[in-house]
Parts: C-alpha cells; sequence; structure tokens
C-alpha cells in the first residue's frame, strides 16, 4: 500500500531528527544536527539493503515514496512565499554574492578536480 | 454574502487552498518557462514568483511570514512550513543507489566534498564582509550558498531570525538561476564535455535544478551523470553544514 511509503519516510524522518536532536545535545549546540540528512541515509540504507536481498520495496510502497518526494519541488515554492522577503532584500547584495560567487567559483574548480579524475584512470 | 463564504473556504480548507495556489504558481511559472523555450527553469521560476509574492505580501501586511500572513493564505504555513519540508526532502534520498556513490568513485567523493565546503566558505566570507557577526547568522547565509534547502534547513536547526534563512534561500535561488544560465556558455571553457568532468559539476555545484537545466542546456548525454553527484550534495550539505560548520564558524566568530 502506498501509505507503507509514506510511514517508510515518517519512520526514517522520526529516527534521524531523533538522533540529530541527541547529537546537537552531545555537542551543545541547540536543536537538530543535522537529522535530515542522517534521515536520507537511513532511507538510502534501507532501500539498498532490500535490494540487495532481492526483496525491494512493492511497487505500491514506493510509489507512496515517489508521491512524497514528487512534492518537493512545490513544498519549496510554499516555503518561499511565506519568507520574509522584504527583510531580506534590504541586504539584497548578500544573497548576491554569495549565491554569485559560490556559483562561478565552484564552476572554475571543475577543470581543476576532472584532472585529478583523469589521472587517476590512467594509472589504472 | 460571497466574499464571507470564499473566506470560511479558506480558513478552514487552509491546507487544501495552499495545495491550490502552489499548484497555480507552479503551472504559471511552466507556462512562462515554456514559452521562452526553458522548460527546466520551471521551478527556478516557480521559487521567484513565491519570493516575489512573499514580498508583496510582506509590504502590505507589515508581517514576517510572507502570504501566510494573509488569512486566506494561512494554509502555505502548514505546506511551506518545516515539517512538511523535511518530509519531502528525506523522501528524495530514496531511489539513491549505493552502488552508484561507488562508481562515481573518489572524484565523485572530492568534488561533493570540495563543493559543499567551497560553496560554504564563499557563503560564509560573504556575510562577514557585508558586516554579519552571529555565528548562527553567518552559518546559514553560507548553507544558503550551498543549496536553498541546505540554508532554511540549517536556519531552523540552529534558530537564525525568518530575515536571515530569507537571505539563505535567496543566495541558492541565485545559485540555482545562474548555474542555469551560465553552463552553456562556460562549458567549452572548463572543459565539460565527458562524464568525469559531468560528475564533477554535480558534486561542485550541487543544486539539483540548477545541474539538470544547466546539463540539459549543454548536453543532455551528460545530465544522468552530474545529476548522480548532485543528489548526494543537498544530504551532505544538510549532514556537515549545520554541525562541523556551525562548530567551525562557532569557534571562529563565537
Amino acid at each position: 500500500m502506498e501509505i507503507y511509503g509514506l510511514g517508510i519516510i515518517a519512520f526514517c524522518m522520526f529516527a534521524g531528527t531523533f538522533i540529530g536532536n541527541l547529537l546537537g545535545e552531545l555537542l551543545g549546540v541547540k536543536g537538530d544536527v543535522g537529522g535530515v540528512g542522517i534521515a536520507m541515509l537511513f532511507l538510502v540504507l534501507i532501500s539498498n539493503y532490500l535490494e540487495a536481498k532481492g526483496k525491494p520495496f512493492p511497487e505500491k510502497t514506493a510509489k507512496g515514496i515517489e508521491f512524497v518526494s514528487s512534492l518537493y519541488i512545490p513544498i519549496v515554492v510554499a516555503m518561499s512565499s511565506i519568507q520574509n522577503v522584504v527583510a531580506a532584500f534590504s541586504g539584497g547584495a548578500v544573497a548576491f554574492l554569495a549565491g554569485g560567487l559560490a556559483t562561478i567559483g565552484s564552476m572554475l574548480l571543475i577543470p581543476l578536480i576532472s584532472k585529478i579524475g583523469t589521472t587517476q584512470e590512467s594509472k589504472k | 454574502m460571497v466574499a464571507n463564504i470564499i473566506t470560511k473556504l479558506f480558513t478552514s480548507y487552509g491546507l487544501v487552498g495552499a495545495i491550490g495556489i502552489v499548484a497555480l504558481i507552479m503551472f504559471i511559472a511552466y507556462s512562462i518557462a515554456d514559452a521562452i523555450g526553458q522548460k527546466r527553469m520551471g521551478s527556478a521560476f516557480a521559487i521567484i514568483i513565491g519570493l516575489i509574492l512573499a514580498y508583496i505580501a510582506g509590504k502590505y501586511t507589515g508581517g514576517e511570514k510572507g502570504l501566510s500572513d494573509i488569512k486566506l493564505f494561512a494554509g502555505l504555513g502548514l505546506l511551506g512550513g518545516g515539517m512538511l519540508r523535511d518530509y519531502a526532502i528525506i523522501s528524495t534520498a530514496y531511489g539513491v543507489k549505493l552502488e552508484n556513490l561507488k562508481k562515481a568513485g573518489l572524484v565523485g567523493v572530492i568534488s561533493l566534498l570540495v563543493g559543499v565546503a567551497f560553496s560554504f566558505v564563499v557563503g560564509a566570507i560573504v556575510a562577514v564582509a557585508l558586516g554579519f557577526k552571529n555565528p548562527v547568522d553567518i552559518t546559514t547565509i553560507g548553507a544558503g550558498a550551498v543549496t536553498f534547502i541546505v540554508g532554511p534547513v540549517t536556519g531552523s536547526a540552529l534558530g537564525a531570525s525568518s530575515e536571515v534563512i530569507a537571505l539563505s534561500i535567496a543566495a541558492g535561488v541565485v545559485k540555482s538561476v545562474l548555474t542555469m544560465i551560465i553552463t552553456p556558455i562556460i562549458a567549452p571553457v572548463i572543459g565539460l564535455n565527458n562524464p568525469t568532468a559531468a560528475m564533477v559539476y554535480g558534486g561542485l555545484l550541487g543544486t539539483t535544478s540548477g545541474v539538470a537545466g544547466g546539463l540539459a542546456a549543454t548536453d543532455p548525454k551528460l545530465v544522468p551523470y552530474g545529476a548522480m553527484t548532485a543528489t548526494f550534495y543537498t544530504g551532505l550539505g544538510t549532514l556537515l553544514v549545520p554541525s562541523v560548520g556551525f562548530l567551525i564558524i562557532r569557534a571562529i566568530f563565537g
């Protein structure tokens, strides 16, 4: 059933954010430390483990998960519509410079790191 | 009388109303993207429309929560709130294969780590250069330069203000849109014409919509290679930035 897929994500979310919050307490950081990332890792590990055992999620369960993941962009759109953009615009240069410089810099790093890849290949 | 009934519908069916509104925004955004022949930019346009509406609503209500401060659109606060956002983000990890991680190999891992660290550091430096002093704010803006997901996830985990979270989303949106626009132009210069470079590109840029859009405009055959590494980027960012990233920033500026 599709609801199983939704439930599996819910389980991963609770397990991941539980560990994230535990980590937060242990590190003395307020709130959740990487809980969403840990939850994603759980989902990857669970689905890969089941596939390796030759028992992947039933089609309908997978559909449930895919349904939620198809809502990710619309949810991000809803999220953008409830932000305090007026306040953000008073510091608009930060967003433009941070995003812009990160993008252009990352692109210029591509040839450098590709080179590591090709020398590694030729060594083989 | 009619206005009363409509108001009542929107307030008692808040979440359903929000779903309808977002569907309408997405429809308009994808129509615009389609009209200018940039189908891949649909999601970026939709996010920009969302931000514009939030701006207009903020000016109109003087509130801090964009459209959701208008009673009719309060449901957007639930649909776009932290609970459903994190739930949807986690679900995107489905389909990521462990063996794909291995296949992308060392160079993919290096590009992912360098990519997250580089964007975070650049974003943090910009934040400090423009006068931000609070470690939470610096980390959140740095996280926004990673992607527009890592920014708000980090910001809400660390308890950043809505203004700073909006800034971090804006930084991520700038990155996503710029990636789509610049990639086809810069591709010949940076040697983005083979699978290895495409994997490195996905790992360094990481913005899934930007990478998919940019590669599709450059060479559609490269899309799966870039998307493969890019899938891991936001997850890695949400794992590392609020934890290791914040601890480093707090050690320097705390």
